[in-house]
């Protein structure tokens, strides 16, 4: 008798993305759907993809999904799960869509505890404009709008979104992964059912930062964005859950 | 389509939109505080709760409007309400809303502007309501009322209009209209309709996936979709157009006002008919689509026509596109918010007279 070892999640539709070769998108994507189909809540998740490299998300979820305007993901999230709190409500953003244009959005969502749950793909570039400096950008790093390098002293240091979300009183999961090897995704992949699995016990918001490879806008091979990743993107983005109120309370 | 099912209490305007919108079954308010409309956030936060509903003071009129979207996309009425600077922060949401295709129910109590302005009232958001401040080709209806009255009975109205046409309805109240108080009927049941909402984000069980979007990379495929937009605003341009007449029928000019500045003039056409003026008023209640058939009408029979706005001359635009060049249209307004006096009025109109049986 054969047995199943792998198969398409459920949540996912049978096409072939857009996304470039060595993205993590696809990676994420793939997770989250696994996670939703090992919850049993397919039927009662609402996505909501972001303006960004993941805007075409609703063509790949198999479940409902809506598009938000740029950055304000976190706010859509909010009036659908606060008009029907039994629906399982995620927010799937880029670091340009979250962490810049979506600040205050994303920090009062936090702040307020909404019940629901934010996936943040960190790419450290804005992807979908062709390759524009992002909150995340490295220091030092050459990007379309930064050509001699990222000065921070000018226009910033890379941005660290959940240990700004870990001060909020309200938030409960906050994490962060790497999408770089087998050992880190499995990793990613716990984070992101927890946060799921907060969601579905109405623990409270929560927020799963993924570090994530982009070659095309690195100018790298995708073997090499994964070398870029280990070396220089988590110094800077040290891996782990930043926050876990649920686990402190039951502790 | 006043009810009379409920009691007859003393309300300002803005508490009165905000117990109508409970009235219409409405359970998602999203608001953030802005003057002259303060009164239905506050109303909203003690009342929705006991309506078993939700009430949410956002960080933003920008996070506002799109918990508005957000509600309206897994099938709820959804509302919020500002006051002009505010609804310049909601135009981005209100063109997402309208791309879509979600109702929803925004309420901007209009005050002085540009920019910060004043808190007074206003009608210098026309153009911005009327043309769509958001980007792209969309329409949504605007409904003007000129007493706390009809404030109710459109409001009501309003979330019937957004659930028919799957779109953005505003309520174009002001400053004056808000924080007044008047004798009003607020109906417990009124005849209010919401339908069933297939395309909503309810989760898919039992059905394929539901998509809510407004993105259509393929230049035709969006094209097609704006050829269903359009011909959805053509059916609003036939089917949702109202106005009302006072005294035209024997008038020989006309005076066109909406909102409350309509009531100012109501009183100026008493004092010009007791003078022996021969003067009509002409009231558009839906701002767009705008009566232009009913107005173009009149103009076989009149001799000349003044536009009386609270703002620099909007409104007025709308009028001259009606009556085509035919007849003199002349324009009196105050902005910043300040309000004309009757005796303005009534002075700007016979000075009209005045110049048009000399020339």
């Amino acid at each position: 008798m054969m047995k199943t070892l792998y198969a398409m999640p459920e949540s996912l539709k049978p096409v072939v993305t857009h996304y470039c070769a060595g993205c993590g998108h696809g990676i994420v994507q793939r997770m989250v759907a696994e996670v939703v189909d090992e919850l049993g809540i397919r039927e009662r998740t609402v996505g909501i993809a972001p303006v960004g490299c993941a805007v075409l998300g609703y063509d790949y979820f198999n479940f409902d999904v809506s598009e938000a305007a740029h950055g304000r993901t976190p706010a859509v999230a909010t009036g659908m799960k606060r008009a029907r709190p039994d629906l399982i409500v995620f927010s799937y953003q880029g670091d340009g869509d979250l962490a810049a244009i979506g600040t205050a959005e994303i920090m009062h969502a936090g702040n307020r505890g909404e019940n629901i749950t934010v996936i943040f793909v960190n790419n450290g570039v804005y992807g979908m404009t062709g390759g524009q400096m992002a909150p995340t950008t490295l220091a030092g790093q050459v990007t379309k709008t930064t050509p001699r390098g990222r000065a921070p002293e000018d226009v910033g240091a890379p941005l660290k979104v959940p240990e700004m979300l870990a001060v909020c009183d309200q938030t409960k999961f906050l994490a962060r992964c790497a999408l770089n090897s087998p050992k880190n995704i499995r990793a990613a992949k716990r984070a992101l059912k927890k946060a799921f699995q907060y969601q579905v016990d109405g623990v409270g918001f929560s927020l799963v930062e993924m570090l994530s490879p982009c070659p095309t806008y690195w100018g790298v091979e995708p073997l090499e964005a994964l070398k870029w990743v280990e070396e220089k993107v988590i110094p800077r983005y040290p891996l782990g859950v930043i926050k876990d109120a649920a686990a402190e309370t039951r502790a | 389509m006043t009810q009379t099912d409920g009691d007859r209490v003393l309300m300002c305007g803005n508490d009165a939109m905000a117990e109508a919108v409970i009235s219409a079954g409405c359970r998602c308010y999203f608001g953030y505080p802005i003057t002259p409309q303060n009164e239905v956030t506050a109303y909203m936060a003690k009342r929705m709760p006991e309506a078993g509903g939700v009430f949410l003071q956002s960080e933003s009129e920008l996070a506002a409007v799109n918990m508005v979207f957000g509600a309206a996309a897994v099938g709820a009425r959804a509302m919020t309400s500002s006051s002009s600077p505010g609804i310049s922060l909601k135009q981005e949401g209100i063109s997402y809303v309208a791309g879509c295709e979600l109702p929803a129910v925004i309420a901007n109590v209009m005050r002085g502007g540009p920019g910060l302005g004043s808190i007074g009232p206003s009608q210098s958001d026309y153009f911005q309501a009327t043309r769509g401040g958001g980007h792209g080709d969309y329409r949504h209806i605007v409904l003007a009322p000129s007493t706390v009255q009809e404030l109710v009975d459109m409001t009501i109205e309003a979330f019937d209009l957004a659930d028919r046409y799957r779109n953005p309805v505003m309520v174009l109240s002001d400053g004056i209209l808000g924080q007044m108080m008047e004798p009003v009927v607020i109906p417990k049941h009124p005849e209010t309709h919401e339908p069933e909402k297939p395309w909503a984000l309810t989760g898919c069980a039992g059905r394929e996936p539901n998509v809510v979007k407004s993105l259509y990379l393929d230049v035709l495929e969006l094209e097609e979709h704006n050829r269903h937009l359009q011909e959805k605003y053509a059916q609003m341009e036939r089917e949702e157009v109202r106005y009302e007449t006072i005294e035209t029928e024997d008038a020989e000019a006309l005076l066109v006002a909406f909102g409350t500045v309509a009531r100012i003039c109501r009183s100026a056409l008493r004092v010009l008919r007791e003078r022996g003026h021969k003067v009509g008023l002409f009231r558009p209640i839906t701002l767009w689509p705008f009566p232009t058939e009913a107005l173009r009408a009149t103009r076989d029979f009149l001799e000349s026509y003044l536009v009386v706005e609270m703002n620099a001359g909007q409104m007025v635009e709308d009028v001259r596109l009606a009556v085509e060049g035919r007849r003199p249209v002349e324009f009196y307004g105050r902005t910043g918010g300040a309000v004309m006096t009757v005796d303005e009025v009534v002075a700007r109109l016979e000075a009209m007279l005045v110049e048009e049986s000399t020339s």
